[in-house]
């Protein structure tokens, strides 16, 4: 078992230090679609983290019996399984989010955060720490879509989580909503500037020049 | 990763046993929580449907709406080409229906982009507290830019003034083509009229009069979905449509 300083790395690491979309670039595509509303956000990266917890624990469990021929298969089959549990469970008790986020919650499935840590750590470390580092990285995943699914849904529709910030002309207020915003090609942009920051505050994420 | 665990009678214990072990949870969670999910999928429509009654109060709990639909609501089915009622199953579905060659058609032309529709309709009536029909409620759908928007059209008892028009499910881009939920525009057609001499007058048109009964001005930034609005409503009030149905007002006798 390791000590609580190497756990609290694992934990925590990847929110800024190995992000694992600002620093890795993985995981892009859901981070587009799903951040117009925040709410959704918010969903999406519950969802995430889950999955990615529970497959790393499960597939760090029984890591030294898996034959590594068929590794990827047998990964896939648990995070696949994982994911339908999770829709499932947002179909019966979430109705109105799981219409929303439609096939993103399937598309977890694919999310190359999950079997990057499944392949990457969950095979080498013990189930504990897996655990963690699923929770860590799903908390990485989580801080990026927050922030950005708070600033386009304050810029695009005026709201956070629905509540009225900035009154929408539209609405009788004085607020044009900034239409690029809602539209999920914008992440892109927004992605982008946060890999611009986070490498501006912690420069030893720079990639050296070729 | 060791070699003496690459024989193939491991591996494929292994896979088989994994296997095993999914298949148990993913069956178990969808059959355990199947009935939760159906109830909500009825409630979701009911709530969509009191909405388009005008009977949805901020808030309702579940119950509430489920009360208030079993008091007030009545499902029936309509023979689309005579306009008159016929008996169905309670758990009939038109846009299933739909999919079935010998109880649809193919519209000609398909002027909504719908394919298919059903023989058989659904129409949800509304009663006052007196037990009679003040509300007929349409469920209507057409293509709009991205895919098939779906719609309660709610219809006064006279047959041709619009209450609401409910989009409830819908594909169009959020902001622009998605405003077709914004309450502001949804409140544009309160008291609208369908039909002038019997022919489908209402109109999605930009700069539209407020006072004009037959125009509903359209959304700013969606001319497509706008567009698809107006296609769906014009092939719903049809001949094809509800327009037989509007006509002889089987709800009255």
């Amino acid at each position: 078992m390791a000590d609580t300083k190497e756990m609290k790395k694992v934990l925590f690491g990847p929110i800024l230090d190995s992000n694992p979309i600002a620093l890795h670039v993985l995981g892009i595509c859901s981070a587009l679609a799903v951040t117009t509303k925040l709410e959704t956000a918010l969903v999406m990266s519950l969802a995430l983290t889950f999955v990615v917890s529970f497959s790393n624990l499960f597939i760090s469990t029984i890591r030294n019996h898996i034959p590594s021929s068929v590794r990827i298969i047998i990964q896939m089959t648990i995070i696949a399984s994982l994911v339908i549990v999770v829709d499932q469970v947002l179909k019966a008790y979430s109705y109105e989010i799981s219409k929303q986020l439609s096939v993103f919650v399937g598309l977890i499935i694919t999310n190359c955060i999950v079997m990057g840590r499944a392949e990457a750590y969950a095979m080498k470390s013990p189930p504990m720490m897996s655990f963690l580092d699923g929770i860590g990285n799903g908390l990485g995943y989580s801080f990026v879509l927050i922030v950005i699914g708070t600033i386009k849904e304050l810029g695009g529709f005026g709201t956070i989580l629905g509540f009225e910030i900035l009154p929408l002309v539209q609405n009788g207020g004085w607020y044009q909503g900034n239409g690029l915003l809602i539209l999920p090609f914008s992440s892109f942009f927004l992605i982008g500037g946060l890999i611009w920051y986070i490498r501006t505050i912690r420069p030893e994420q720079v990639e050296p020049k070729e | 990763m060791s070699a003496k665990k690459e024989t193939l009678g491991k591996t494929v214990g292994i896979v088989v046993a994994v296997c095993l072990v999914c298949s148990i949870v993913v069956s178990t969670a969808a059959v355990g929580l199947r009935s939760q999910q159906n109830a909500n999928a009825l409630l979701d429509k009911q709530t969509n449907i009191l909405q388009a009654a005008g009977m949805l109060d901020a808030g309702a709990t579940p119950n509430q709406i489920r009360e208030k639909y079993n008091t007030f609501v009545e499902q029936r089915f309509v023979d689309l080409e005579s306009g008159q009622y016929v008996e169905r199953d309670a758990d009939y579905d038109m846009y299933r229906a739909a999919r079935d060659p010998e109880q649809s058609i193919k519209p000609q032309p398909d002027s909504a982009g719908i394919q298919r529709r059903a023989n058989v309709a659904s129409v949800y009536l509304i009663k006052d507290d007196a037990g009679e029909v003040s509300r007929i409620i349409l469920p209507v759908h057409g293509s709009g830019l991205w895919n098939l928007m779906y719609a309660f059209l709610a219809v006064d008892s006279d047959g041709n003034t619009v209450r609401e028009l409910v989009y409830y499910d819908h594909k169009e881009t959020p902001g622009l083509g998605g405003e077709v939920q914004n309450p502001q525009w949804q409140a544009l057609w309160d008291g609208k009229k369908l039909y002038d001499d019997g022919e489908v007058a209402i109109q999605v048109t930009k700069n539209a009069s407020a006072s004009n009964p037959y125009t509903v001005d359209a959304l700013s930034g969606a001319t497509l979905t706008s567009n698809g609005v107006q296609a769906t409503l014009e092939y719903w009030l049809g001949q094809e449509g509800f327009g037989p149905y509007l006509q002889k007002q089987p709800w009255k006798s």
